[in-house]
């Protein structure tokens, strides 16, 4: 008797798991075909890091404290800046970070004391060289606010 | 006389012309088919590059295949394995010569249909085995060995399904079982036989569930591991060949061959009705593929020797008592 439900157990399990595929088949496809089509990338998207620019001053609030040197993992950022005189808050005059070797961890981002870090949108990132790899932000800076 | 024979000999060329192309373009067809369908029950696209959504993709491939250097190892049995191919390929398309496509579209109507094409089909089965044996590779013996046991077993219970059809019909001539089949089809009047038949057909051509011969992850690559170009490409093409034969074996036999649907014809000519009905069932041999995971080879030939054959017989029995005392 067994024999008898475990056939029709079985065959009715095949029948639930074509009706399954069917309606795959008639769903709209997920793949977006690049470079003909773009997604549009959400707020959370971690691309490279870039200097975010506040409002109130118009430009970036990087103190060059090294916190972000310090803490990087992978040890790629440096930075550079220089004091007007005594008791005069560091302004950053160099920043640079290799992008061929970051992991996006987001460390830095996280102990900047200005929150002047941020995360870029961009993925589409070709060099010829490796040595292209390494971005200059204050450069990048200043072409955003051309 | 001299003229008959000429006559006859132009008709033979024509017609193995139009045989092979044919089966060339519906083989293009059914791959790229099996690629689309398989792409959007993945919920992806399949190939859309070469050509308006990928057509043109089986020709390139074909190219490639075609461009490829024939491999042969050194210590094969290089007779056998150029042959092997070339013959699992041939009785596929003698297949072609009685298949009803429509009313008066029978190359040959014989009187033998039937059995002709379940002959020839076995006759590929022995190719595979030679191809497996020749390649002189253990996996490539494995796979031909285990795709050898699984056509045998599977070969039962679909001749005693086709049986049942024949016994109410008593012919083995495909015009007198699609003509017998005006009113009523003969899958609402032997169901059973029906499944029985398109799983077991399924299993004939090697197709998944049923592929651990030819399975990519299985043995490598199963029985055509050690043949490149255009031979593995004669491979597939016999089987995509053979998957159109018995689906339109399954059209003519339970699905009413050129008939409409009870019998209307609809004003649609009967070959577009056989030929609607034989992409159809493979398009539910694709959908059966990219749904279910592969058997394992005790499981398939236990369902074949424990499940498939005492069906099957019994459904013989019954429609023998039943056509005896109805």
């Amino acid at each position: 008797m067994s024999y008898w439900k475990e056939i029709f157990e079985g065959g009715w399990s095949l029948v639930e798991g074509m009706r399954v595929t069917v309606r795959r088949l008639v769903q709209p496809v997920v793949t977006v075909q690049y470079p003909r089509k773009q997604l549009t990338l959400s707020p959370a998207f971690r691309g490279h890091i870039e200097f975010k620019v506040f409002p109130e001053i118009g430009t970036h609030r990087c103190i060059a404290c090294g916190t972000c040197q310090r803490t990087c993992p992978s040890g790629v950022i440096k930075v550079q800046g220089i004091k007007d005189h005594a008791r005069a808050p560091k302004v950053a005059t160099h920043y640079m970070i290799d992008f061929t070797r970051c992991s996006l961890c987001g460390l830095c981002v996280e102990c900047c004391p200005t929150q002047t870090l941020k995360y870029s949108t961009e993925y589409q990132l070709e060099e010829e060289s490796r040595w292209d790899g390494v971005y200059d932000l204050m450069a990048r800076l200043e072409e955003r606010q051309t | 006389m001299g003229s008959e024979m000429a006559s006859d000999w132009i008709r033979i060329i024509v017609g193995l012309i139009i045989v092979l192309a044919f089966s060339q373009v519906n083989a293009l067809f059914l791959v790229w088919l099996e690629r689309k369908v398989a792409g959007h029950i993945q919920l992806r696209y399949g190939p859309m590059e070469v050509g308006p959504h990928g057509i043109l993709q089986t020709i390139a491939d074909g190219i490639k295949l075609v461009g490829k250097e024939l491999i042969t190892p050194l210590a094969a049995d290089w007779k056998l394995f150029i042959i092997a191919p070339v013959l699992v390929f041939m009785p596929v398309l003698v297949a072609f010569i009685v298949l009803p496509f429509g009313e008066n579209l029978i190359i040959r109507d014989m009187n033998l249909g039937v059995l002709l094409i379940f002959g020839f089909s076995t006759l590929s089965v022995l190719a595979i085995l030679a191809g497996g044996w020749a390649a002189n590779n253990k996996y490539a013996l494995l796979g031909a060995i285990r795709s050898v046991a699984q056509n045998v077993a599977y070969e039962i219970p679909l001749l005693l399904a086709v049986l049942s059809v024949v016994l109410m019909t008593q012919s083995l001539r495909f015009s007198e079982i699609v003509g017998a089949q005006s009113r009523v089809w003969f899958i609402f009047l032997q169901p059973v036989a029906g499944l029985i038949y398109l799983i077991c057909a399924t299993a004939e051509t090697n197709r998944a569930p049923f592929d651990i011969p030819e399975a990519e992850s299985e043995l490598i690559a199963g029985f055509h591991t050690e043949y490149s170009g255009m031979r593995f490409g004669l491979f597939f093409l016999a089987e995509y060949t053979n998957m159109f034969i018995v689906s339109a074996v399954a059209a003519a036999l339970f699905f009413g061959g050129w008939h409409g649907p009870f019998g209307l014809s609809l004003g649609i000519p009967g070959v577009v009705w056989f030929l609607a009905k034989v992409y159809v069932l493979l398009f539910v041999i694709m959908w059966v593929r990219w749904t279910f995971p592969r058997v394992r080879f005790d499981q398939l030939m236990n369902f074949s020797w424990k499940v498939m054959l005492p069906l099957s017989l019994l459904n013989l029995i019954v429609t023998a008592a039943v056509l005896k005392f109805i």
